[in-house]
């Protein structure tokens, strides 16, 4: 609690025990009346000088219709007609129920910052031979900066000594560590959790990855959903309107009674009316709506999905239709050996160790994922002689064998029959002394976890399609093995933005069309769409700014995540406005037929805001 | 041009009439105030001295509501 909120405490406190002493004196002992009217106005004005002080502020601004001036005429309008316990109370309660919501949105306000608590507050740079701690933001680019094991990198950049394993989870959610070595980049945010990194600065500190997420999720509130945007409407006619009908209340009844000559009883209507301007206040509605898109997006933002306002939170609810790209996005878009097919003679370990080898001394893709396949040491003395056939393949001594190893036109240019194979992806077949040795097929793997994420959204209604610029067979396999229910290949990016634009034809007026691409080609398709999801945007400065959603890794799981959180999110809105109306419209009827007190009022305005504010910060805890 | 302030404000109804009122004011081409994060952030038309345009939102908020402050 702050100062603020600790004064008005004292003063709850004060008033409710001057509450009690009242009450038990006049129980135990005839109290006088007159000391008993002080005891409360003591109380009234202990608990309520603020509100009242406010309320005169705000006539005099030609402000009126605020809450504080609804609190100010019920409580006096109470003890003006000698109900004083009630006005007291009701004046204590709404105070009680301002502190409760001042500490409970502060606290979301601090576990949201806790969550977000990525931002380093210094940088480690030699000055003059010495280790200086100092402000990032002086920190220039190519600069040297030291990262010390349980220190965040500050700037991104490149290592240049040491090797160390770095925390991401803040950034991704993700809890296996990264490892890093010279050369590598890495991301500001990260933690180092082992060794010390010597790292060579590429960004200024306002332009690293920290600075951008730390901007990107303090600014998404910035963004108001339809939701928030119709409250503050619906708050501005609700109060004068209420206002305005207790007045009514307590002026055209007792007329009527009285033309009708019947007793007026003027009294019960202006507490009727007094009720009312109690159930009026707005808050549970203006605070709760905000407070859960806020805990929602905070949440996201733990699981590393950063949303860019909550209108974009709220979009995702009513999404119908996914589209994907490709390459990146469904598949890890590196290369990887799918299949190894050994002839006679042969195994897959000793197909590999050819393969391995005789690419050795190249760094093309499919080299690389030899070597990765055959996950061994290479000793290059056991290589000589290695020639690359350019269009074709190597040609390499490997332990006193002959070996190649290339496509087809290299086979058929050293005469060596070859066994045919119906794999998808690149294949390279090796021979070893001029004899055929079998083949292993290179292809882009699909990310472990997609099957898994389109079966989920699939689950929840949704349609998926894939476009990519790739050929029909890698496409068609892909959207096989996955279970997409549609597919486009062979597409230019022209083409991707004519088939959104069709599918967002194709779609209901108040469904959603969302875009999942990984940002780097795909700027114009991202903005097309409805929500544009950028993924593995960790480093990708390009992505963070095209999409509206961006997932700090490439998981497609996170993405029926952000949907779960977006859908619960929306859900606790929803309960809120139904719940706070619904009983708001309740006692205002009750109220104007005289069957609900004051007692009832305060409940109608303290307890609902209450309650909703509760559920409002269970959006921060959506699992 | 676009500047964001720090603000202090303590309900969001308020919050929500010092940003009606922040819009309203001559200079200000679009404003939105976050009660979450508390702040403030305001589109100036072009070529106006933003300071006085600021001080005039700071005047307007405080028409109506007292309890406020914008740091400038």
């Amino acid at each position: 609690m702050n100062k603020k909120q600790k004064k008005i405490l004292q003063r709850i406190i004060i008033s409710i025990v001057i509450l009690i002493v009242v009450t038990i004196l006049c129980y135990t002992t005839k109290l006088n009346q007159y000391v008993e009217i002080a005891l409360y106005l003591v109380a009234y004005f202990v608990i309520g000088y603020d509100i009242l002080k406010k309320a005169f502020k705000g006539i005099l601004n030609k402000q009126v219709f605020d809450e504080n001036f609804l609190m100010a005429v019920a409580t006096v309008g109470a003890i003006g007609l000698g109900d004083f316990k009630e006005g007291v109370a009701v004046m204590l309660f709404y105070q009680i129920g301002e502190l409760f919501q001042s500490v409970a949105v502060g606290k979301s306000r601090k576990n949201i910052a806790a969550l977000m608590d990525i931002r380093p507050d210094y940088a480690n740079m030699m000055v003059d031979g010495q280790l200086e701690k100092v402000d990032p933001d002086d920190v220039q680019i190519g600069s040297e900066i030291i990262v010390h094991p349980g220190e965040k990198v500050p700037i991104d950049g490149i290592v240049k000594e040491g090797h160390a394993s770095l925390n991401t989870s803040a950034l991704t959610g993700e809890s296996v560590p990264r490892d890093v070595k010279v050369g590598d980049e890495v991301v500001s945010g990260c933690v180092n959790m082992t060794g010390v990194l010597t790292i060579k600065t590429t960004k200024e500190f306002g332009e690293s990855t920290v600075s951008k997420i730390l901007d990107l999720v303090e600014n998404s509130s910035m963004k108001k959903s339809r939701s928030e945007n119709f409250i503050t409407k619906f708050a501005k006619y609700y109060t004068p309107a209420v206002c305005y009908s207790a007045l009514a209340l307590a002026i055209i009844p007792p007329l009527v009674l009285l033309v009708m000559s019947q007793p007026p009883r003027v009294q019960d209507w202006i507490i009727r009316a007094l009720t009312f301007l109690v159930i009026s206040c707005p808050c549970a509605l203006v605070i709760s709506i905000p407070l859960s898109f806020f805990g929602g997006i905070g949440c996201a933002s733990t699981n590393g999905i950063l949303v860019k306002g909550s209108n974009y939170l709220e979009a995702l609810a009513s999404t119908k239709c996914i589209v994907f790209d490709k390459t990146g996005t469904l598949t890890k878009g590196v290369f990887e050996v799918t299949g190894i097919y050994p002839s006679a003679g042969y195994d897959q370990n000793s197909l590999l160790y050819y393969g391995a080898y005789v690419e050795s001394g190249s760094n093309h893709p499919i080299s690389l994922s030899l070597k990765k396949a055959y996950g061994q040491k290479i000793d290059n003395d056991l290589v000589k002689d290695i020639q690359e056939i350019a269009g074709h393949g190597v040609q390499a001594t490997v332990d006193g064998h002959v070996v190649f190893g290339g496509n087809m036109k290299l086979m058929k240019r050293e005469n060596i029959v070859v066994d045919q194979v119906h794999d998808e992806g690149t294949v390279v077949y090796i021979a070893v002394n001029q004899k055929y040795a079998g083949c292993i097929v290179i292809s882009d793997v699909i990310k472990e976890t997609t099957k898994e994420a389109i079966t989920g959204l699939k689950h929840q209604g949704i349609k998926t399609v894939m476009l990519t610029g790739d050929s029909e067979n890698a496409a068609q396999r892909v959207a096989n093995q996955v279970g997409l229910d549609e597919y486009h290949s062979e597409l230019l990016p022209g083409d991707k933005v004519e088939q959104v634009e069709r599918l967002l034809q194709q779609k209901g007026e108040k469904d959603k069309l969302a875009f999942v691409g990984d940002g780097i080609n795909d700027a114009p398709v991202l903005s097309r769409a409805d929500i544009g999801i950028a993924m593995g945007a960790l480093g990708s400065d390009a992505a963070i700014e095209a999409a509206d959603i961006v997932l700090m890794d490439d998981d497609p799981a996170k993405i029926s995540q952000a949907m779960k959180i977006s859908r619960k999110t929306l859900k606790i809105v929803k309960q809120n406005i139904v719940f706070a109306l619904t009983v708001k419209a309740v006692c205002l009827v009750l109220g104007a037929l005289g069957i609900a007190n004051m007692w009832i009022a305060i409940f109608a305005d303290v307890g609902v805001m209450v309650l909703a504010v509760l559920n409002a910060t269970r959006a921060l805890r959506i699992k | 041009m676009k500047k964001t302030y720090k603000v202090e404000v303590d309900c969001a109804n308020c919050a929500a009439k010092m940003e009606e009122a922040t819009k309203n004011t001559k200079g200000v081409k679009d404003a939105t105030l976050s009660f979450m994060t508390l702040k403030l952030k305001v589109e100036f038309e072009d070529g106006v001295d933003e300071k006085e345009v600021m001080k005039e939102v700071l005047k307007n908020c405080k028409v109506v509501e007292d309890d406020c402050e914008i740091y400038l």
